[in-house]
């Protein structure tokens, strides 16, 4: 089987969603407005352990969430689809009769609010990408002599919107993500991604060669610390995570009108942040679709913090309804797309001397708020953080929990940026794969609490 | 689409070593009134089919929703596809798996399905419970949700297995935020991210008390927003289910995950400290620790007859009386471990999330026994200490050892009585010797049934329903903190 009959679905093709959206996205019958909203994706799924595969899947799914709308009142349900057209198309069709049919146990909804303005937008990206074979290949070749778990997921991902007064957007890229830890023992290991949409057999073998070098660094006697407060660098991997973090609810209009946002107390000017830190949702920096499920364009650029000062926040039209805003293409979860975390000044390959001594933090696990009004959260140090001592990477850290407030991390604690912003794919697949990123300099903080 | 799977599968299956293949069919809908303003609806309705190959030693597998015979055809390609290209590459000569031959059918105890109830008086329940959670101007957000779900599924397999499965699902939900002088908390029935979530129809809805339940949870929302800190020290504990709950997901049934342990998930979700040697003998907490792999309670998340690779669900000890026993880990697992251990025993708990991932090791449902203390008795006990309910934070290790867990509510302990409400209480320590400190295990009065149904893990990933079932538990010396706010 060749690489394009395997990957071939109508699922992810534009004549397939646009012969579904032309007969489903029609008003009438007490209905106002039809949208339809597509996820799909056909993807390759390959697990490995100790340089075997573990699981390899093939996946062909597609989502089509159709909504109908009369006045205030809306209801949507979501159906897998099969790929074939006549079954599809049917069972849509009487899926739109069984909502127009519900809609009168609908209360109004002062809170809805959908587009005004009629808008399209177009995006295909190819790629090329590994059949599995080839794939395996690869990995047994690079990977030989070496503990290698890991994950590849590859194939096109589409997501595409239509509603009934014409708008059309498309989203259809062919991409791939692979990560993998080499492990040394236990939980030691070097953890390394290769993620885009070209893929190529040499910068896979460099990348795992380049992580294999740092494993005899893993090999010395680990360093146990103590509870205390120490200085850190944080790889912008290891930032993605924080941010991460504070993408739960930190941005969220409603949650900061319901007082349960991590960063009511920024917003109140309680605390502030350092005033080099400056923050905004970027979609044009991004792998995410440039629309939302309704069918809302998303704005280049939503601040969110400049200065150090909260500047603003997403907004989703439910939210700026409620609660006077505007809209500025936020999904209804409130939470960042496109993170971008501006770069400071401090050189990347300075940032072990500006260290000097303190902890090396390659990567965070399992974060979450410990005390969300404060901002506090807990987490893990995993796989190869190092104790640094002049400058230099002298022993790997034993894992330590750390418990600190975001805002005394990011205001008096913050001591530098690196001056690189590093893109950070989501290489999450619940459900489906996923489009969002963090864009991340390093940073260096002073005074990091760590507890157990 | 199930009614035919069968006859297509066998028609269009390949001459392959094993073939097997599981359909699944999911309705559901999401109903939620917050602040007496009902949200949209949502439905869904899934459905597809995995197809599996094992065939010279590779395994494959191959999803689709198409379950035509020309779309079974494409899946079995695929599957057999990627069992030859990894084939002689795998972690494990999958050919060496036994034949899975159960057949046997399973269906979730329903009294009233949730099907029969109309939309509008379902959001009609809603709204009454929104209303009743609006206390007072305090209360300055609140939300009532339910979820239904309805799945159904087939398993057949080349050798003649057949499973049938049939699961009813229910989670209710009220939350409730209260500001009071600058501090805001939010309170909820039986967790921000869980909701009191069990197998049946709506007369779930009486088990988890919903249609009085919103008053309590806004009055403890505003006893909350009054309250001091937690105080800090060590001190002991009592953890009541629905913080149990969250105790045992962590640092019982992810470390004895037997797929962590061979280490298929140290990329991602992470190892364990557990290793196979410890099963048979290791201490894993007091003589009063008993914990089961319990697939046969009705009203549970996870019970069911069959695991998503057909093997028959029963119930088995995983710790008596303190001491490991057994790991959490299903037949392609299981054959793997026991080539590194011979006498190594299993349960039926290889599960997929849906119909377009495939299975993996997970924990179903994994209780806590429940022994013979009264709340009364163990409250009594306590000189110093904090009672503590309902999760709200939770952050472990990648060996799952070193824990550190936060809750809504809590109230004080002092001198064997309960005492003023806390909040932000949280508390840290490692599951290695944690489990040793358990001090009093409540009766079958403090005995509640819960779960969650966001189990996260695997690559890919997947989101699974688990239950956990426990009584009220006391642990002594425990590290206990407050927050700042």
């Amino acid at each position: 089987m060749d690489r394009l009959e395997h990957f071939a679905s109508v699922l992810t093709e534009r004549s397939f969603f646009d012969a579904l959206a032309a007969p489903l996205c029609v008003t009438g019958d007490g209905v106002d407005r039809v949208t339809l909203y597509l996820k799909a994706e056909t993807s390759d799924f390959i697990r490995f352990n100790h340089a075997a595969v573990r699981q390899a899947t093939h996946v062909s799914q597609g989502y089509a969430t159709l909504a109908v709308v009369h006045g205030a009142r809306r209801i949507e349900s979501t159906l897998s689809l099969t790929g074939r057209l006549d079954t599809d198309l049917a069972t849509l069709l009487a899926e739109r009769s069984a909502l127009q049919a519900q809609l009168a146990d609908v209360p109004d909804d002062p809170y809805l609010q959908l587009p005004e303005a009629i808008t399209s937008s177009s995006r295909h990206q190819t790629g090329v990408l590994p059949s599995p074979a080839s794939l395996v290949r690869d990995v047994a070749a690079a990977a030989q002599g070496l503990d290698f778990v890991g994950f590849y997921a590859g194939g096109p991902v589409v997501r595409a919107f239509a509603d009934s007064r014409g708008q059309r957007h498309w989203h259809h890229v062919e991409s791939f993500h692979f990560d993998w830890c080499l492990v040394l023992a236990a939980d030691k290991a070097v953890k390394s991604a290769y993620a885009g949409t070209h893929w190529d057999d040499s910068e896979f073998a460099r990348r795992v060669a380049v992580g294999a070098a740092r494993l005899p660094l893993l090999a010395q006697t680990p360093r146990h610390l103590d509870p205390g407060a120490y200085r850190a660098y944080f790889t912008p991997t290891a930032m993605g995570e924080l941010l991460g973090t504070l993408s739960w609810s930190g941005f969220s209009a409603k949650a900061r009108r319901s007082g349960t946002s991590s960063l009511c107390r920024l917003e109140r000017r309680d605390a502030a942040l350092h005033p080099g830190l400056c923050l905004r949702e970027d979609a044009s920096r991004s792998i995410a679709p440039a629309f939302t499920a309704d069918g809302w364009s998303k704005p280049a650029i939503v601040s969110l913090i400049e200065a150090g000062c909260a500047s603003g926040t997403l907004n989703s039209p439910r939210s700026a309804r409620e609660y006077e805003l505007e809209a500025n293409g936020a999904n209804a979860q409130e939470s960042p797309e496109a993170m971008w975390l501006a770069p400071g000044s401090l050189a990347e390959a300075d940032a072990l001397a500006a260290l000097d001594s303190g902890l090396y933090v390659s990567n965070l696990w399992y974060l979450n708020y410990s005390d969300r009004q404060a901002c506090r959260m807990t987490g893990m140090t995993r796989f190869a953080c190092f104790w640094v001592e002049d400058g230099q990477l002298a022993a790997p850290l034993s894992v330590m929990r750390f418990d600190d407030s975001f805002l005394r991390m990011f205001g008096e604690g913050l001591m530098a940026l690196t001056d690189r912003a590093e893109l950070i794919p989501e290489s999450g697949t619940y459900r489906e794969r996923q489009l969002s990123s963090v864009t991340t300099p390093g940073a260096l903080i002073e005074g990091w609490r760590l507890t157990l | 689409m199930l009614d035919q799977l069968e006859s297509i599968a066998r028609r269009v299956a390949p001459a392959v070593q094993q073939w097997a293949v599981r359909g699944v069919e999911e309705t559901s809908e999401e109903l939620v009134v917050r602040q007496n303003v009902a949200q949209a609806p949502s439905r869904c309705r899934d459905g597809g089919v995995m197809v599996s190959v094992v065939d010279r030693g590779g395994m494959g597998y191959a999803a689709t929703a198409d379950s035509s015979e020309a779309g079974l055809a494409a899946a079995f390609d695929e599957a057999k596809s990627l069992a030859h290209a990894t084939a002689g590459r795998t972690v494990f000569d999958f050919s060496r798996l036994p034949a899975v031959t159960a057949r046997g059918r399973y269906q979730s105890r329903v009294e009233q399905p949730a099907s029969a109830s109309g939309l509008k008086d379902k959001l009609e329940l809603l709204a009454s419970a929104s209303a009743a959670a609006k206390l007072d101007d305090h209360i300055i957000d609140w939300t009532a949700s339910l979820w239904t779900v309805d799945a159904e599924q087939l398993f057949i397999t080349g050798d003649g297995g057949r499973a049938e499965q049939r699961f009813s699902f229910v989670t209710p939900n009220v939350q409730a935020t209260a500001s009071i002088n600058g501090v805001t908390q939010t309170r909820s029935a039986h967790g921000q991210y869980n909701g009191f979530c069990q197998q049946g129809g709506l007369e779930v809805l009486a088990r988890a008390n919903f249609a009085a339940d919103a008053s309590r949870v806004a009055r403890e929302a505003l006893e909350l927003a009054m309250a001091p800190q937690c105080a800090s020290g060590e001190m002991d504990v009592i953890l009541m289910p629905d913080q149990m709950m969250l105790q045992i997901h962590e640092s019982i049934g992810h470390p004895l995950e037997l797929d962590r342990i061979l280490g298929d998930e140290r990329n991602f979700a992470g190892t364990s400290f557990v290793t196979l040697d410890m099963f048979g003998h290791y201490r894993y907490g007091s003589d009063l620790l008993n914990v089961t792999y319990d697939p046969t309670r009705s009203e549970q998340l996870a019970s069911f007859a069959f695991d998503d690779d057909g093997m028959p669900a029963q119930r088995q000890f995983i710790i008596e009386r303190g001491i490991l026993q057994r790991p959490l880990g299903g037949a392609v697992s299981l054959a793997r471990a026991r080539a590194l251990r011979g006498d190594i025993d299993g349960v039926a708990t290889a599960r997929a999330s849906s119909w377009n991932r495939a299975p993996i090791d997970r924990m179903s449902n994994l209780n806590v026994e429940a022994g013979d203390s009264s709340l009364a008795q163990m409250v009594a006990s306590i000189e110093r200490g904090v009672l503590m309910q309902t999760n709200c934070s939770w952050s472990i290790d990648d060996s799952r050892n070193k824990f550190q867990f936060g809750c809504e509510y809590g109230r004080a302990i002092r001198d064997g009585q309960l005492a003023e409400v806390v909040r932000n209480p949280n508390y840290r320590g490692i599951s290695a010797t944690f489990w040793r400190s358990l001090a009093m295990v409540g009766d079958a009065s403090t005995f509640q049934v819960t779960g969650t149904p966001f189990c996260g893990k695997g690559e890919p990933s997947q989101v699974i329903r688990v239950g956990h079932a426990a009584p009220a538990c006391k642990f002594s010396r425990v590290a206990v903190f407050g927050g700042e706010t």
